[in-house]
């Protein structure tokens, strides 16, 4: 396929699980695109959707974040991975799409040595011999910063930054050419998570894999990612650059979230949260989600669910904006 | 190696506590068992049992509860457990020498089975959760395992030994055959072993399989798993080397506290049976008021728990290396 | 720059939904929606009830009194009695319905008492911590370890004839350890946190904040312990009356096999004598742990069966 070509397209998905309460549509007709080399940051409050929209991107869906793809297609270089069977995922696994995932201590093995970790998986899907997964292994490292006599560790005797790095290591075993991150920095201080940050950018650049990362810490990737997705209640809310996002948000929802912060150098002004909590995805409220917290709330806002229009080449699921459609 | 000397530690102390608990309890029971004892046999009896008695139960006339005590546990640690009254004029340790190989055969055998069949089925059935196994099972085990064991072998002899006639329903082997190592003694005793070891079977697995089945379940939804399935590794790693070998942790450890209801199970399999194994011999002890011979059994017991627990413990250091760095 | 959590959303099995935290006053009718709702424990529940039944109006339930020996011994099965007679002319059935009392009392009483000791170091364990911890922990780890049946083997075989009290005090006194390690390790990590440090903080004094905070949130756990000693106890009892360390003249299903394994029921083809009371035992263990099973599955989202998913799009 072609540089021009998404690496990643994403139409129409939607996820939904089972519950005591009904069904629930965790992920509702969700669409976007991804270009090779991109950085895509998906942010939103915890329950918003975007790690199952991740696990279901990825075909991990199971517990805790269960449920079943209901409709769409994920087109990832060409081929619609919703309709592939799991023979046929194992193939695209690791090599061309790897995944990240949020606090190393429950993602990496405890009984297995790091050295173990990357062997398995070195073997699942290559012919190298074990001296060439080795020497592979010992690269990998060394691109993290780490050195290779960890490999002889265990997840346990290592630190949390350099677990966290170990598993991105490991996730470029193959050099993908997409790198899945399920809020990998969560787990760290603010200082680890900036450096973390730092490397994955510097990885990027070096090996040009795209990057979808899941974060609810929008300043994180405020300077990183190239286009950032705003996820509210299962849709999403806004995409679009990030810079543009930064300093004219569109929707009431993102305008809400930079209100709540205050900024270092910027004048002091009154912090204000958003009033309420996410709505109750088992009953979705008729009409748009943010309405009942919305500051701009009118009566057409409660009677129809907006759809994404765009805006600019971005877009954004608000009323406020649908007499722009182009 | 701190952690192997805790554990040694702590083994050494409960063994010390079982010996004291024989001491103690027939002092502390209503109207001093131990003296009314000796007083009853004194001049009924002959010397030699008269001085079994008296090691059972650390008396000598005239001496101090402490110094009954120290010389009591000075005949334990040189062994000398007196001779037995059921069996006289055997000594006590020989004769709980000829039990233990019958119980550990037995009970001990079917025991490992219990937990390792317990184990891969409970992983397994938790593997293909929603199948027919796991939505069978469950249920199934959590009634089984509170049949009491003696009651399933009332009903094992009742159908496989009166109604069919298929096994034997008493004893280890036939009492009119000859002891020899041929091969129709080796028959006659695997034959004899049948019921006995599927009435412990069946009444101990349920709670292997159950547990491990919930351990699983719970493995499965944690991130290592998830990035097992990421890494696009075949289903049989994921199943061993991700989630069995995690899962399996609590239950090593769970085996050491379950060892209880292994040894009274037995103990009652044993009676219903009459399997010369070292429950029954304890039985026979109490009914014949064997005192030293029961004592004796009864540290047996506790030593064979302790020994099992060592090995649970070293399979887990083998097999979490968290535990090998712990402080 | 975090999104501000309005809210603090729960991860589970369903895990979107925000979980507001419940007013004491919600948990316990909670508790009786979920166990109605799960089949095991109604199973379970209805068996309980049962033989709460038989053993509070034995006297208008059986035909007969349990200890007259007045029909044909060694009879089988027949309409006048359900499950024969026994060697010496007792009504099996009545034995039976009469046995019901003592085998529950056992459960109950011996259960309790050994949850309540349970509660009582588990807690104090986790609460006072340091070398009362240690020295606590200790004695439950020995006491777990020896294996406490030849234990009480040991101990009636000094005191013949063991009266239901006796039973139930040694069977007690002997079976909580299991049940504290657990209440210990569920009370230390609840020790930690929040709600606990703000009522510590307001100045409430130790046993309240043990009481009234601790205690509340641990009820799932101690209701497990119970159900589990319970089981035990029944499972125990009969055991031990069965080897003849009972009292032999007590009216219980554990003296009932005695007395048939004495006069080889089974060789003589008295079936229901030696093999009924074994069933009821297995019963009222089954009661027990199925609705133990039950609980487990309420406390933990995980364990349940999975649901169907509903309508799709």
């Amino acid at each position: 396929m072609s540089e021009r070509e998404p690496l990643l397209v994403v139409r129409d998905l939607s996820v939904a699980y089972g519950s005591d309460r009904g069904t629930v549509v965790a992920v509702d007709h969700v669409d976007f695109e991804l270009a090779r080399g991109e950085f895509l940051a998906i942010v939103g409050e915890s329950g918003c959707g975007k790690s199952t929209l991740l696990f279901a991107l990825t075909r991990l869906l199971g517990p805790p974040f269960s449920g079943e793809i209901i409709g769409g297609e994920v087109l990832f270089k060409g081929r619609d991975m919703v309709t592939l069977g799991e023979r046929q995922m194992r193939s695209i696994r690791w090599r061309d799409m790897s995944v990240v995932m949020q606090s190393a201590m429950n993602a990496l093995n405890p009984v297995l040595t790091i050295a173990a970790q990357m062997r398995d998986v070195c073997e699942a899907h290559s012919d190298m011999s074990a001296d060439e997964i080795r020497r592979r292994s010992e690269e990998v490292l060394r691109l993290v910063s780490i050195d290779p006599v960890h490999l002889r560790s265990y997840p346990h005797q290592l630190s949390g930054g350099m677990r966290q790095r170990a598993m991105i290591a490991m996730a470029l075993l193959f050099t993908p050419d997409l790198v899945v991150m399920d809020e990998p920095t969560s787990a760290l201080d603010v200082v680890a998570q900036r450096s973390l940050i730092v490397q994955i950018k510097e990885l990027q650049a070096k090996l040009g894999f795209a990057v979808i990362f899941v974060t609810h810490d929008m300043s994180l990737v405020s300077h990183f990612s190239d286009r950032l997705m705003v996820m509210y209640a299962g849709q999403i809310a806004e995409v679009g650059g990030t810079r543009r996002i930064f300093d004219k948000p569109l929707h009431p929802y993102t305008s809400g979230l930079l209100e709540a912060f205050p900024s270092i150098r910027g004048p002091n002004t009154r912090l204000t949260g958003i009033p309420g909590s996410p709505p109750n995805l088992a009953r979705p409220p008729a009409g748009c989600r943010f309405s009942p917290r919305c500051p701009h709330v009118t009566d057409v806002c409660r009677a129809h669910e907006p759809q994404l229009v765009d805006v600019d080449g971005d877009e954004v699921r608000c009323v406020l904006y649908n007499g722009r459609a182009a | 190696m701190r952690f192997v000397l805790r554990r040694l530690g702590f083994f050494v102390v409960t063994l010390w506590a079982a010996i004291t608990l024989n001491f103690l309890i027939p002092r502390l029971m209503p109207g001093n068992a131990a003296v009314a004892m000796m007083a009853r046999y004194r001049g009924r009896v002959n010397p030699t049992a008269l001085h079994a008695l008296e090691i059972a139960f650390g008396v000598n006339n005239h001496q101090s509860v402490l110094s009954a005590y120290l010389s009591y546990l000075g005949n334990i640690a040189r062994g000398r457990f007196g001779t037995s009254l059921t069996f006289f004029p055997d000594s006590v340790s020989h004769q709980v020498l000829q039990a233990l190989p019958w119980t550990l055969g037995l009970v001990g055998a079917t025991t490992i089975l219990a937990f390792i069949l317990g184990t891969l089925i409970g992983l397994v059935s938790a593997w293909r959760r929603g199948g027919l196994l796991d939505g069978l099972l469950p249920p199934i085990f959590v009634i089984t395992s509170a049949f009491p064991y003696f009651w399933l072998a009332l009903l094992a002899i009742w159908v496989f030994a009166i109604k069919l006639g298929w096994l034997p329903q008493n004893g280890g082997y036939d009492y009119t055959t000859t002891v020899a190592w041929s091969w129709t003694f080796v028959v006659d005793v695997l034959r004899h072993s049948v019921l006995p070891a599927m009435t412990i079977l069946l009444t101990s697995i349920g709670g292997w399989i159950l547990t491990m089945r919930n351990n699983v379940i719970g493995v499965l939804s944690e991130d290592y798993v998830r990035m097992a399935r990421a890494k696009g590794l075949s289903p049989w790693r994921i199943m061993w080397s991700y989630a069995g070998r995690n899962a399996i942790l609590p239950n090593l450890t769970g085996f050491a506290m379950s060892l209880g209801f292994v040894v009274s199970g037995a103990i009652l399999v044993e009676f219903v049976f009459n399997y010369p194994g070292v429950g029954w011999m304890l039985l026979q002890a109490v009914e014949n008021q064997d005192y030293a011979l029961m004592q004796a059994l009864f540290l047996l017991i506790v030593v064979a728990v302790l020994f099992a627990i060592l090995v649970a413990d070293a399979a887990t250091a083998v097999l979490d290396p968290r535990a090998r760095d712990v402080r | 720059m975090s999104v501000p959590a309005v809210t603090a959303p729960v991860q589970g099995a369903a895990g979107f939904e925000p979980a507001e935290p419940q007013p004491r006053s919600t948990v316990g009718t909670n508790l009786l929606y979920a166990v109605l709702r799960n089949r095991k424990a109604m199973v379970g529940s209805l068996l309980l009830l049962f033989f709460t039944v038989l053993a509070i109006f034995p006297g208008q339930i059986a035909p007969d009194d349990p200890q007259a020996e007045i029909y044909l011994p060694g009879q089988s099965a027949s309409a006048h009695h359900w499950f024969g007679t026994t060697s010496y002319g007792q009504d099996v059935l009545s034995q039976l319905i009469w046995g019901t009392r003592q085998s529950l009392i056992v459960a109950v009483a011996a259960g309790g008492l050994a949850t309540v000791l349970a509660v009582l170091v588990g807690v104090s364990a986790a609460y006072l911590g340091g070398i009362a911890d240690g020295l606590l922990s200790l004695v439950t780890d020995v006491i777990l370890v020896i294996p406490i049946f030849p234990l009480i083997i040991v101990i009636a075989a000094y005191e013949k004839n063991a009266g239901l009290l006796t039973l139930i005090i040694v069977l007690g006194a002997l079976g909580w350890s299991y049940g504290a390690r657990q209440l210990r390790s569920q009370a230390l990590s609840i020790r930690n946190r929040d709600f606990v440090e703000v009522a510590r903080v307001r100045g409430e004094r130790r046993l309240y904040v043990i009481v009234f905070e601790l205690l509340p949130t641990m009820t799932s756990l101690i209701v497990a312990s119970f159900l589990g000693a319970a089981l035990y106890a029944v499972l125990a009892a009969a055991g031990l009356q069965f080897v003849g360390l009972g009292d032999p003249n007590a009216q219980s299903w554990g003296t009932m096999l005695y007395w048939a394994q004495n006069n080889e029921a089974l060789g003589s083809g008295l079936v229901y004598w030696a093999i009924m009371p074994g069933v009821c035992v297995a019963l009222l263990g089954a009661a027990f742990a199925l609705m133990n099973y039950a609980f487990d599955e309420i406390s933990n989202p995980a364990l349940r069966p999975i649901p169907k998913l509903g309508r799709r799009k």
